[in-house]
């Protein structure tokens, strides 16, 4: 009865072992995915020119 | 024996976290004598965010802040969602979590320092509820209301930018204003109301730890969500911990890091790493849950 217990406890540690390395990996694919296309549709080059100009809102004039 | 090492690392990462934090917010703030140019840093880097809460319109800034660069593209007339910024903050997420938030922030560190200062401390654990506000935060001042409100040519204003943050006027208003006389001439009532910000979160960055990173920082929320699939996790060893509570004590996050080890407000500063008196907290880093909580039941059985 114990062992089975513990082994049913140990199969769902493991599920979720799995789940949660999918899920990281997912996520890690789908970050990197949506970072290249932003830079590829020219998003990289919109936050180039706000930050290499002085952020008037940021420092409060305007 | 390898349980060993990684608490010896835990350990000694926790013990030079300032050290960290320094050299972290000296990496993203790396043009140093910009501050005496009265000018800002204008090389491709800035194409580029770095992990923290960090104005670009800081003179010395190396990077673009997350939050402002999200706010700069879903306020531009051509994009209405930042696929890059939201990219990048997922990466950063996934591989560090709050991690980001506990070494890597400069505003989080600022906050800490100001802690640091002799005076009595409160608790915020009573305040809980007020974590909550940093998600509405990131969803109504950084992402709806820059897209949504706009003017006649569709540029949105960055509202959190604008109105609440204060690292802006921390970083760049006022050391660009004590070098540039025409700066100077033109702050006005929004730079007022902005330093009362700086003020507020500076007094009770005092009496409370981090109030800006727990209650407002939309950065932190972002990470926050990320925290629980985070690679960078805490780790509990069962078999060690005898249930002394003084990890519990210890975090001034509020986190009882032997119930909830991923917690979305933990920000692995290692306070429970270096309270624990039997090393059964530890940093770990990987996917999934780790091999501690896979050999538990197997040590039961």
């Amino acid at each position: 009865m114990c062992y089975d217990s513990g082994r049913k406890m140990k199969r769902v540690m493991n599920l979720s072992h799995i789940r949660k390395t999918a899920v990281q990996a997912l996520l890690l694919i789908a970050g990197a995915a949506m970072l290249c296309f932003g830079a590829w549709r020219g998003e990289a080059a919109t936050v180039l020119s706000k930050a290499i100009n002085l952020c008037l809102e940021c420092v409060g004039i305007g | 024996m390898d349980n060993k090492n990684s608490c010896r690392a835990s350990l000694l990462l926790a013990r030079f976290r300032g050290w960290v934090q320094a050299g972290a917010a000296l990496l993203t703030n790396l043009h140093l004598p910009n501050f005496f140019r009265g000018r800002l840093y204008q090389g491709a880097g800035k194409a580029v965010c770095v992990p923290g809460l960090n104005c670009y319109s800081c003179p010395a800034a190396s990077g673009a802040c997350p939050i402002g660069a999200f706010q700069a593209v879903v306020g531009s007339s051509k994009f209405r969602f930042s696929y890059y910024i939201t990219g990048t903050l997922i990466l950063l997420g996934v591989l560090l979590g709050r991690f980001i938030c506990g070494f890597l922030c400069p505003f989080g560190w600022f906050q800490e320092l100001l802690h640091k200062l002799p005076t009595k401390k409160l608790s915020t654990r009573k305040l809980r509820p007020l974590t909550y506000l940093k998600y509405a935060v990131l969803l109504v001042m950084v992402v709806l209301l820059p897209a949504l409100t706009v003017n006649e040519v569709g540029m949105g204003d960055p509202f959190f930018c604008k109105y609440l943050c204060p690292q802006g006027v921390l970083e760049g208003a006022i050391p660009l204003s004590l070098t540039n006389a025409g700066i100077r001439a033109a702050l006005g009532t929004l730079f007022t109301r902005k330093l009362s910000i700086l003020l507020t979160v500076a007094v009770l960055s005092v009496v409370f730890y981090r109030p800006f990173c727990k209650w407002l920082c939309p950065l932190g929320a972002f990470y926050a969500l990320l925290n629980k699939v985070s690679l960078f996790q805490m780790q509990v060893d069962p078999n060690k911990c005898i249930s002394c509570g003084k990890c519990a004590k210890a975090c001034q996050m509020d986190v009882d890091i032997t119930k909830t080890p991923n917690h979305t407000e933990c920000i692995r500063c290692g306070m429970c790493v270096r309270a624990c008196p039997t090393h059964a907290v530890a940093f770990r880093y990987g996917f999934g849950n780790g091999r501690q909580n896979t050999t538990e039941t197997t040590m039961e059985d």
